[in-house]
């Protein structure tokens, strides 16, 4: 189900703070983040995040159409490398 | 037979039927046009009179996007996820449910036929 409108999307406050103190500064360095739940607004474009997947942190630089998606969904939490014994391989 | 939105010639069902032959008109959109265009939706659609038809296909035209325009727009929309690289669009590249649904076991419709692999448990059973 969606979020209510009411509220607005959910942004991680602490990292939206960085976002605003780097757009100062002007630098671009990597943010490592935890907070796969934030949603991507319009500010986070041109920005790259680390983006923990559980395990470890995955590069996800942010482009105008990945606004309104979440972190966490670029950053995958499985792995699947196919089954034993597939000969054919894809 | 009556042509709306261009290619489509429904049958003589009743308007109301003939009109969800368009891609992008369902149920509830085909009430809702016949409803605007105050046109009974239990008439069948050859006796539509020429009038009745383009006062269906302007509404349709101002405010629905149908057919192969809908097609684009949606191809679109997938091309999208995939390009950006998300979740949703890794299970639309790898052709399995995007929606989180199980896939132990069914999820037929987007993995297609099933690829039995040989020598796992059960299959000689299966094919004897």
């Amino acid at each position: 189900m969606g979020r209510s409108l009411k509220k607005g999307p959910y942004i991680d406050d602490k990292l939206f703070r960085k976002i605003m103190k780097q757009q100062q500064d002007g630098s671009r360095d990597p943010i490592k983040t935890w907070a796969r739940r934030c949603t991507i607004v319009p500010e986070f474009v041109g920005h790259t995040f680390m983006v923990h997947n559980g395990k470890m942190f995955n590069k996800v630089y942010i482009t105008e159409d990945m606004v309104g998606h979440k972190l966490g969904e670029f950053s995958p939490t499985r792995t699947f490398r196919g089954h034993s014994g597939g000969r054919k391989g894809k | 037979m009556p042509r709306i939105a261009g290619i489509d010639v429904p049958n003589d069902k009743p308007v109301w039927i003939a009109l969800t032959y368009v891609h992008g008109i369902g149920p509830y959109l085909s009430r809702q046009i016949l409803k605007e265009a105050q046109i009974s939706d239990t008439i069948r659609a050859k006796d539509l009179t020429d009038d009745e038809l383009s006062r269906i296909s302007g509404i349709i035209d101002r405010n629905y996007v149908i057919e192969g325009q809908l097609r684009r727009q949606v191809s679109q929309d997938i091309a999208r996820l995939r390009d950006i690289g998300c979740y949703r669009g890794l299970r639309h590249r790898r052709g399995l449910p995007v929606r989180g649904q199980s896939t132990r076991s069914n999820a037929r419709t987007r993995k297609g036929p099933r690829k039995t692999v040989a020598g796992k448990k059960g299959v000689k059973e299966m094919r004897s």
